[in-house]
């Protein structure tokens, strides 16, 4: 077996899957990974089950280092500068880590979580059938806690296959979108619009549990405690500062403020990604709308192993060259993969 | 044949969630309704619903929109809501051993003063409780238990507290409750429970369910510790008693 290590890992770094469903009645967080497109894109680059668990690797800088063996990998989500003993290395594609070697990772640019799948999946003891930690909790495996530099991944030794690339639909950069509800009666019309006309910002005190909103004051009507309800991924609650918190992976299953709206689950992995202090909108839309987006997404999933391509292109390699000499970077020439990192680079996230 | 209910009001939670809610307060009559939608729904499943949560006034109802749709599953849930509850199955009942005041509950005393009491009575109140699972949830394990007696009722603390215990057995408002894990809370702490309402390698994982019935008995400190260690090691601790 191949072994990789976090030789440094940041904050906010942690083994993510599909989550862990079917105990919320009993108190316990579904958690999973904040961006599931992402996850699942990463995931099918090296062959592995579309939610199996990987590395969710959070905004800052991080390197990964192969140990008795070959370790292939693939990285999607976050833009952020990659590179494997020096070699850029491309976003939305998979790439094998030979013995010795360290992918390092930059901070993420435009997004906040990254996505490492391991080829062959992360070695763990699963509880409700998921390997995602849950800090708050004490679970996950094989730490049930956030990663720390030293931490090993026994992993599949490299099965030395071609390496692939995957191509996603570009995001829409609009406007998150929300069905309002549960509780939106709780709000004045005028409270509503204050909520929909503003800009908002994502704190930089937010964490998986919850993402806190920076903007104007939202209003209750008369009182900000009600009688504690479900949640749910994307809740949008109001305590009584008038603060809004949107309820993200690690939220607890029931809670006591209203909810003013929720965020649609198409765009919830999008929200995930917002960076703290860009500014965002929100827009309601209806239930129709909401469970046609999550229709097609829950169909973008399903599509992403037919979207998976090899990284064989001659015209690419060419490109490669120019790009490279360009970039007047140390560069591989046959490396196609190269070439891509440097277009995927400045683009937008997702 | 009985009249059908007054219907319950059908919330948006996202398009994944549907909030089945039977009242906005803390209700008792409600909280039985929705522990029986729970259960009707545990009997019969309807396709397309993945995880219900049951609370004090509202069922959660999560499920796969490409599976059934929110008007569908609407019509579905309030149907099923209208309908008068079927006799509850045999509720299981458990009495679960708790030690009172000093370090264990370092609020009785001062719920005794302000109740114009002594900490003797307000264990005695306590104990006396025949209490039900209204709701888990916040952390998991933490039960959430109605029936608490009306002297009992109090408002919660204006400053919570960062860190209880784990075990701690509280009051709070016109609940009572028992968490499994330590960590914050507004309530005022009476004692300590050996039991672990949840615990990671024991089968069951979690001990009590929503509807199921809890009375409290008197340990001292001494027995505590000890059956504290054999929960540890994985005891149940907790006494069922046949349905």
């Amino acid at each position: 077996m191949s072994t990789l290590v976090a030789a440094s890992i940041g904050p906010a770094s942690s083994v993510q899957d599909g989550g862990r469903h079917g105990a919320q009645r009993y108190g316990l967080t579904p958690s999973g990974a904040m961006d599931r497109l992402a996850l699942a894109a990463a995931n099918c680059l090296v062959g592995n089950e579309l939610l199996a668990a990987a590395i969710e690797v959070g905004p800052f800088a991080a390197a990964f280092t192969a140990r008795d063996g070959a370790v292939r990998v693939a990285l999607s989500g976050a833009s952020r500068g990659a590179d494997i003993a020096g070699r850029s290395v491309a976003l939305d594609t998979s790439m094998t880590i030979t013995e010795g070697e360290t992918l390092t990772l930059g901070f993420a640019k435009g997004g906040a979580f990254s996505y490492l799948a391991i080829e062959g999946g992360i070695a763990g003891e699963p509880m409700f059938g998921s390997l995602a930690v849950n800090a708050r909790a004490g679970l996950g495996s094989p730490y049930p806690r956030p990663l720390q530099p030293g931490d090993a991944f026994t992993v599949k030794p490299a099965s030395g296959a071609p390496e692939r690339r995957i191509e996603l639909p570009a995001a829409s950069p609009g406007p998150i979108r929300v069905v309002l509800g549960p509780q939106d009666d709780e709000f004045s019309d005028d409270a509503k619009a204050l909520f929909f006309d503003s800009e908002w910002k994502i704190s930089a005190t937010s964490d998986r549990m919850g993402y806190r909103l920076e903007g104007p004051a939202i209003k209750h009507l008369e009182n900000h405690n009600i009688v504690s309800d479900g949640t749910v991924d994307g809740s949008i609650q109001v305590p009584g500062i008038g603060a809004p918190i949107v309820l993200m992976a690690d939220r607890g299953t029931s809670g006591g403020y209203p909810k003013i709206a929720t965020v649609i689950s198409a765009d919830f992995g999008r929200f995930a990604q917002t960076p703290a202090g860009t500014a965002f909108r929100f827009k309601a839309v209806t239930m129709a709308e909401a469970q046609s987006e999550a229709k097609a997404f829950a169909k973008l999933l399903r599509s992403l192993p037919d979207r998976v391509k090899a990284i064989e292109n001659f015209d690419l390699n060419i490109e490669a060259l120019h790009g490279a000499n360009v970039a007047g970077s140390a560069v591989s020439a046959v490396d196609a993969a190269t070439w891509h990192a440097t277009s995927v680079d400045t683009s937008v996230q997702r | 044949m009985a009249a059908p209910l007054p219907p319950p009001r059908l919330l948006p939670s996202g398009d994944s969630a549907i909030t089945v809610e039977f009242s906005r307060h803390i209700d008792d009559a409600a909280n039985q309704r929705v522990l029986a939608l729970d259960r009707a729904l545990a009997e019969a499943p309807v396709p397309g619903v993945s995880e219900t949560v049951p609370t004090y006034r509202s069922l959660l109802v999560h499920y796969d929109p490409g599976q059934v749709d929110f008007a569908t599953l609407g019509e579905k849930l309030i149907a099923l809501a209208q309908r008068p509850a079927s006799a509850a199955a045999k509720a299981r009942r458990w009495r679960v051993p708790v030690t009172y005041g000093g370090e264990n509950g370092i609020d009785l005393e001062d719920v005794a003063r302000r109740l114009n009491t002594t900490p003797d009575d307000i264990v005695a109140r306590h104990v006396a409780g025949h209490y039900r699972v209204a709701m888990i949830g916040f952390t998991p394990g933490w039960s959430y238990l109605s029936g608490l007696d009306k002297f009992l009722h109090m408002p919660r603390q204006e400053n919570p507290r960062l860190l209880t215990p784990a075990g701690t057995v509280s009051i709070g408002g016109v609940q009572t409750g028992v968490q499994c894990l330590a960590g914050p809370s507004g309530w005022h702490l009476l004692g300590r429970t050996p039991v672990r309402t949840y615990q990671m390698h024991r089968d069951p994982i979690f001990l009590l369910e929503p509807g199921d019935h809890v009375t409290f008995f008197a340990i001292d400190a001494k027995t505590f510790t000890e059956q504290d260690r054999a929960a540890e090691a994985g005891e149940i601790i907790a006494e069922l008693i046949a349905a």
